[in-house]
């Protein structure tokens, strides 16, 4: 019978099937965080258990580390508890770390796929919902709760009922200037934060085929945002490409033997979806939120939609308490907001190519007097390679803060966060009240949507300066 | 976790109906890294007053909260089944709960046993009466007995079993380990492997 990727992947997973019963599904990377580990170590500490598999386990530090002054200890004691908490319990359980300080050290999801340890057709499960991200290579990844960490931590396995399918087929290609940040914010302007809710999406069409490996990790990555259990995109040359040479990738007939049958991880012709999307990538363009969950957004060439004007009553009452909170009124062309902070980074656009892709619109501009642009890259590696490329300095010298790798003010748990009142363009997945900080106020961008807006001030686009050749003389 | 067949204990008499999460263990307890310890946010707000039921001496070591009806409401927490359990309860009884917290409640060994809500004024009636009463709750057979008195209590079948096998969802899992074992004998070679 025809079977979409999803269904293959899944298939290829059961270690049981019951009727009635969840299906057990064997977990082929685990990956672990300060943050939503200490627990399930503990219950596995007291129920006298160990880690089934530390050699299919893998912890990073991310989510509270500082950015700065990492090789100083960690001041803020909560933080600081949890990361030494990860730390000994990896210690005893014998799981592979990669603390601060450590170059491999980075965004569990920025780390997974750098090490080549995220490759097609795997399951790869996190206590972070972002673990969609890796899904870019054919992977069922999703995130799970502290309970089913300790479950996974103990056996592997992970029961789960089988989700339903949808399809997004995004037709054409994306224009110059418009990235998959743009399409993803756009996909879920339209679909709204619960249109995906009980779907493993499969992304596909030219326009995502098209796509770099970092650029379908930043569309699979927002595949939470609106509610799906997973993102996928089939895996194809671009992605055994990405995969290759990297420290865990399969090597010699290995290497064959698994590229053999990552090719056969494609929908077949004629398997059904359960629901189906489709959309024109020449539609999309530069998007950004103006509201307070991912879904409120609209073309960076728009105005802060009337909430009266919303068809739907749910969505006016959202409306009305997004403006307010977001302090912005109704009919504000967005290109006239003017940003407090720049912030390029986080798990859906902190790799390389988002780094090199702000780096090049700042080069030889000036950060606006009034903006403050922070840059943190996704890993420590990331890091590294941009100062290589000299990307570090491009920021430096256009006024902006070069950082080390973490969440930082994705969610604001370190001491990156926004004051009250402020306002940022943020290159990050979540706009929620308060997420980068207290009354802090969130506009989600593309990389080079924050760094145009970095240079003038207000949200903007590279199209909207005037050429570096002008700024710089 | 521990099997569950037939327990004998002391009983705290809570004479407060819908008891929700947040009195059971308010937010501000949740911050720790362990999965114990949760006894010191245990009904943190109530225990500020002295002659609160738990503050009494003559109620130590009890085992058994007898509780008034709709207990466990609100915020899913399952910190709120935690730190009963650290404070030593294995049992609630009352005449009704709420769903996420029974649910939360077989999943981690406290037993939940609904009986009638006659039963259970009789046992705060009998227990502040005599504190040191004995009550023995038989997850065998499904009873309650102290004093004369002897009360069925409901549960349902597949957490009547689960208790008495002691299983919680990992170990429930493990009952297939051999399953498992089976699927990572034939993985593929070229899957990776981080050490």
């Amino acid at each position: 019978m025809a079977r979409t990727l999803a269904e293959k992947v899944w298939d290829e997973h059961v270690v049981r099937s019951a009727p009635g019963e969840p299906d057990l599904l064997f977990v082929d990377l685990h990956l672990i965080h300060e943050v939503t580990s200490p627990q399930a170590f503990d219950g596995l500490r007291l129920a006298g258990r160990r880690v089934r598999r530390p050699d299919l386990t893998l912890a990073t530090e991310d989510h509270n580390v500082p950015t700065v002054d990492v090789d100083q200890p960690i001041a803020d004691p909560v933080s600081a508890t949890q990361v030494e908490t990860l730390r000994s319990n990896a210690r005893e359980m014998g799981v592979r770390l990669h603390s601060l300080g450590d170059v491999e050290q980075g965004i569990v999801h920025v780390v997974g796929p750098q090490l080549g340890l995220t490759q097609p057709g795997m399951t790869i499960v996190c206590g972070d919902s972002h673990t969609s991200t890796h899904g870019a290579f054919g992977a069922i990844a999703f995130g799970i709760g502290t309970s089913e960490v300790e479950h996974v931590l103990a056996t592997q396995t992970i029961a789960q009922t089988k989700p339903r399918t949808m399809a997004v087929t995004v037709n054409g290609s994306l224009a110059d200037g418009v990235t998959a940040k743009d399409l993803v914010l756009a996909l879920i302007a339209r679909m709204g934060t619960g249109g995906g809710q009980g779907y493993i999406v499969e992304y596909r069409g030219a326009a995502v085929e098209s796509l770099s490996m970092e650029a379908r990790m930043t569309l699979c990555n927002m595949s939470i945002e609106w509610g799906a259990k997973a993102g996928m995109v089939a895996p194809d040359q671009t992605t055994f490409d990405y995969v290759r040479g990297r420290m865990h990738a399969p090597t010699g007939s290995e290497w064959d033997n698994a590229v053999a049958h990552w090719q056969r991880l494609v929908t077949d012709e004629g398997a059904r979806f359960d629901e189906e999307v489709v959309l024109e990538a020449a539609e999309v363009t530069p998007f950004v939120t103006w509201g307070t969950h991912p879904g409120q957004g609209v073309p960076l060439s728009g105005s802060v939609p009337d909430p009266a004007e919303l068809p739907d009553t749910g969505d006016r009452v959202a409306a009305e308490k997004a403006l307010e909170y977001m302090q912005l009124a109704a009919g504000t062309p967005m290109r006239e907001i003017a940003i407090d902070t720049v912030f390029v980074g986080s798990c859906t656009n902190g790799r390389i190519e988002d780094l090199r892709a702000a780096a090049a619109v700042v080069r030889g501009r000036q950060v606006a007097a009034h903006t403050r642009l922070l840059v943190v890259p996704g890993s420590t590696r990331v890091r590294l390679q941009a100062e290589d490329e000299g990307l570090d300095v491009v920021f430096k010298d256009a006024g902006g803060e070069w950082r080390g790798a973490g969440c930082s003010m994705c969610l604001g748990m370190n001491s990156d966060q926004l004051q009250p009142g402020e306002r940022s363009a943020s290159t990050s997945n979540r706009n929620f009240e308060g997420r980068q900080g207290r009354g802090g106020r969130t506009h989600l961008v593309s990389p080079l949507v924050a760094a145009a807006t970095a240079v003038t001030g207000r949200l903007a686009s590279p199209s909207d300066l005037p050429t570096a050749d002008t700024a710089t003389a | 976790m521990d099997r569950f067949t037939s327990l004998t204990g002391t009983a705290l008499p809570l004479r407060r109906s819908s008891v929700d999460t947040d009195q059971i263990i308010p937010a501000v307890y949740l911050k720790r890294v362990t999965r114990s310890g949760f006894e010191d946010g245990l009904f943190a707000a109530w225990r500020k007053d002295p002659d609160f039921v738990l503050n009494r001496p003559e109620y130590d070591g009890c085992r058994i909260l007898v509780a008034g009806p709709d207990f466990g409401t609100g915020s899913s927490r399952e910190h709120a089944v935690w730190a009963l359990q650290d404070s030593g309860f294995k049992v609630v009884l009352s005449s009704r709960f709420a769903d996420i917290f029974r649910s939360n409640a077989g999943k981690t060994g406290l037993l939940a046993a609904q009986v009638d809500q006659e039963v259970i004024e009789r046992l705060w009636a009998d227990c502040e009466a005599d504190p040191a009463l004995g009550v023995t709750v038989d997850l065998e057979r499904r009873e309650v007995r102290f004093a004369e008195v002897v009360a069925p209590f409901e549960i349902d079948d597949y957490t009547r079993w689960r208790l008495l096998e002691g299983l919680d969802d990992i170990g429930l899992t493990l009952t297939h380990g051999a399953e498992i074992a089976d699927f990572e004998a034939n993985r593929p070679a070229w899957m990776p492997s981080v050490l």
